[in-house]
């Protein structure tokens, strides 16, 4: 086993890796940028090491620099984490060159998954199920006309050279498919230089559904139940659930037995997971592999009893999984949410800042992994994640009551927090039934809810605010100082730009 | 001791006394039994009659929060005695500064001094998180000045322009 490894993020995830780090007696050191010094992972860390400006090219996309602190600090691994270096193929050659044992899958598993062709060619001979449709570009209106009509509408027009959104058309019918087709094809070009345009069967409001998968590096692959993520705002994951509602155990061994084919495929060790789209009659189809641990890791611990973390360590140290796929049971259910500093009233702005309160839930069926402590200054530079809320119980129902009482007791203060958006959520008719899909979020955000306290409430806040003021808590005297001076201030501005005037 | 207190823009009078280590307090003339301890900075235990609540204050640059239980109040606290003076600030004819409501990096000025703006009209664009958040004016009114350039750093509260 390791006895060092380097931890090359930040945030939650960093302080997730430590603590699996220090559960398995392996010392952790970790990096950090300027502005994220006073950052909890530094602060739990044995090893800290700086690696300069905040901007991640400097810092932590910076791989002669990480490359050079596993150098220095001797560590034998190094966990990437989410985003950042985790899916950077040149990283883990870079780190294989070095050395240094990358903690995830091969360059040359993560190269056959990036490239969407590939992946797709790569499927396609494993007999994979995709999204009805073309492989190749269409030539012409008429073969467009023909391949529509053998898949049904609507069709989805896509750029082939394309992401984000660019040469994306919906057609709904017939009629409206030369204007969209040639308008695909024109912004294709436009945007990527290249106008081929494919066709593909639309999935409207499909679910989100993905299957975790682990694989050692001995050949043995195996499959960890999935994970709902259909709530999502601007293709952001927001709320994760393990089991999803509708997946049966039949459907569960299909979904699941496709993701071990796909992991096979592409020769894939360590932990990865396998999206698929779900459509109204619970056909699945292949969309794309993430290969790293996701954010959303913990709900599938709590459902199968495993560690997740702990375990990609040991494949990484070239153990065999420790079980079979008969072995893997799942047991009640288990509700995410992402908790991002972000404004709800304000069009979820991100909102970064001091964080001058910070209550945390505790208490049965809650776990918390954080980034946050109170006093910190949320950087303005990073992802907005703060910390994932999971709420866990014998059931979807069970779970959904630890989760809401646990919000109940979740205060931050001092920046803005999206918590109240899953209180809404939480007490929503439709995700209450389980009736999600991919278009829930923004439903029910149009939906303006108005949520008018009662007069009772505005009376307590009154005498609450009174007697604030009256016990002169100690923060509540500071900040009044600091706004008289803030005050005198803009005051002597204020002085200086009249007398400015005057003399004009 | 007298408060005037604005919850959501609706006025309270209070009367907080201690004798004793017993409260007293008065709203609006009317007596309730009222029992406080400061849990800790910020969070304050409450007792009106035997209803307990846990009430959290938050107060970000120039704004003050009371928080009970997850309702979220915007609160003012003045003391009738000493700070008569300061009535005038809610005068809509006053000059109004605009802060920004969070750290973060300003991309863009939307206007200039002197420029004509309405309620609600962009001021400024700041950047945090790699997301751009507009900063509306709160009145109608006259650009009188601004107080940061493009570029520049600000903080939470930091004043950008100050609209008459």
């Amino acid at each position: 086993m390791f006895k060092k490894i380097l931890i090359a993020n930040r945030g939650e995830i960093a302080v997730r890796v430590l603590r699996a780090c220090h559960e398995m007696g392996i010392a952790a050191a970790v990096v950090y940028s300027d502005v994220d010094r006073a950052s909890l992972h530094v602060r739990k860390a044995d090893e800290a090491y700086p690696l300069g400006a905040a901007a991640a090219s400097e810092s932590y996309l910076n791989i002669p620099k990480i490359l050079d602190v596993a150098r220095r600090s001797g560590a034998e691994a190094i966990h990437p984490g989410y985003g950042f270096l985790s899916e950077n193929a040149t990283f883990a050659q870079a780190c294989a060159d070095a050395g240094v044992k990358f903690i995830g899958p091969t360059a040359a598993a993560m190269q056959a998954m990036g490239s969407k062709t590939r992946a797709r060619q790569t499927m396609e001979k494993a007999g994979i199920p995709f999204v009805p449709g073309t492989s190749r570009g269409v030539d012409s209106l008429d073969e467009a006309e023909q391949v529509a009509a053998r898949i049904g509408y609507p069709v989805m027009l896509k750029a082939a050279a394309g992401g984000g959104g660019k040469g994306m058309r919906l057609v709904h019918a017939s009629g409206e498919l030369k204007s969209s087709l040639e308008a695909a094809r024109s912004e294709a070009e436009r945007s990527f230089g290249d106008s081929e345009v494919y066709i593909e069967k639309a999935i409207v409001n499909p679910r989100h559904i993905e299957v975790q998968v682990l694989a050692d590096e001995h050949g043995n692959t195996v499959y960890l139940g999935e994970r709902e993520c259909s709530l999502q705002r601007r293709h952001q994951k927001v709320l994760e659930e393990a089991p999803s509602p509708i997946v049966d155990d039949d459907m569960r061994r299909r979904m699941g037995e496709v993701a071990v084919r796909v992991a096979k495929a592409a020769a894939y060790t360590n932990a990865g997971t396998v999206e698929f789209l779900v459509d109204r009659n619970k056909s699945f189809y292949f969309l794309e592999m993430n290969t790293r641990l996701q954010v959303e890791h913990p709900v599938t611990e709590l459902i199968t009893g495993l560690d997740l973390v702990h375990l990609q360590i040991r494949i990484a140290a070239g153990e065999k999984l420790p079980f079979t796929q008969d072995g893997v049971r799942l047991r009640g259910h288990a509700i995410e949410c992402r908790i991002y500093a972000e404004d709800p009233d304000n069009n979820y702005f991100p909102s970064p800042g001091k964080i001058t309160l910070l209550l945390g839930p505790s208490g049965p069926g809650v776990r918390i992994d954080s980034g946050m402590y109170e006093g910190w200054t949320v950087p303005i530079d990073y992802d907005p994640l703060l910390a994932k809320l999971i709420g866990y119980g014998a059931d979807r129902e069970q779970a959904i009551a630890h989760l809401t009482r646990a919000l109940n007791e979740y205060f931050v203060g001092g920046i803005k927090t999206n918590i109240p958006l899953f209180r809404r959520i939480l007490r929503d008719p439709d995700f209450r039934a389980a009736r999600l899909d991919t278009g829930f979020l923004d439903r029910l955000l149009k939906r303006n809810e108005a949520n008018p306290a009662d007069s009772r409430s505005a009376e307590v806040a009154a005498i609450a605010a009174a007697m604030f003021a009256a016990l002169g808590s100690a923060t509540a005297g500071s900040s009044a100082a600091d706004e008289s001076r803030a005050a005198s201030n803009s005051d002597s501005n204020w002085k200086s730009a009249s007398r400015r005037e005057a003399q004009r | 001791m007298l408060y005037d207190v604005t919850i959501d823009g609706k006025r309270f009078r209070l009367d907080l006394n201690r004798a004793n280590g017993r409260w007293s307090c008065l709203i609006d003339g009317r007596e309730i039994e009222v029992d406080a301890v400061l849990a800790r900075p910020d969070v304050l235990s409450l007792r009106i009659g035997n209803l307990a609540y846990e009430v959290k204050s938050e107060r970000v640059a120039n704004e003050f929060h009371v928080w009970v239980g997850s309702a979220r109040f915007a609160a003012e606290v003045r003391d009738p005695r000493s700070l008569r003076g300061r009535a005038r600030s809610g005068d809509d004819r006053a000059p109004r500064k605009i802060v920004a409501p969070m750290p973060g990096k300003v991309v863009r000025l939307l206007v200039r001094e002197g420029d004509q703006v309405e309620a609600g009209a962009g001021v400024a664009v700041v950047e945090a998180m790699k997301m751009q958040n507009e900063i509306k004016s709160p009145k109608r009114g006259t650009v009188q000045r601004i107080l940061v350039g493009e570029s520049a750093a600000v903080n939470a509260g930091d004043v950008l322009a100050i609209v008459e």
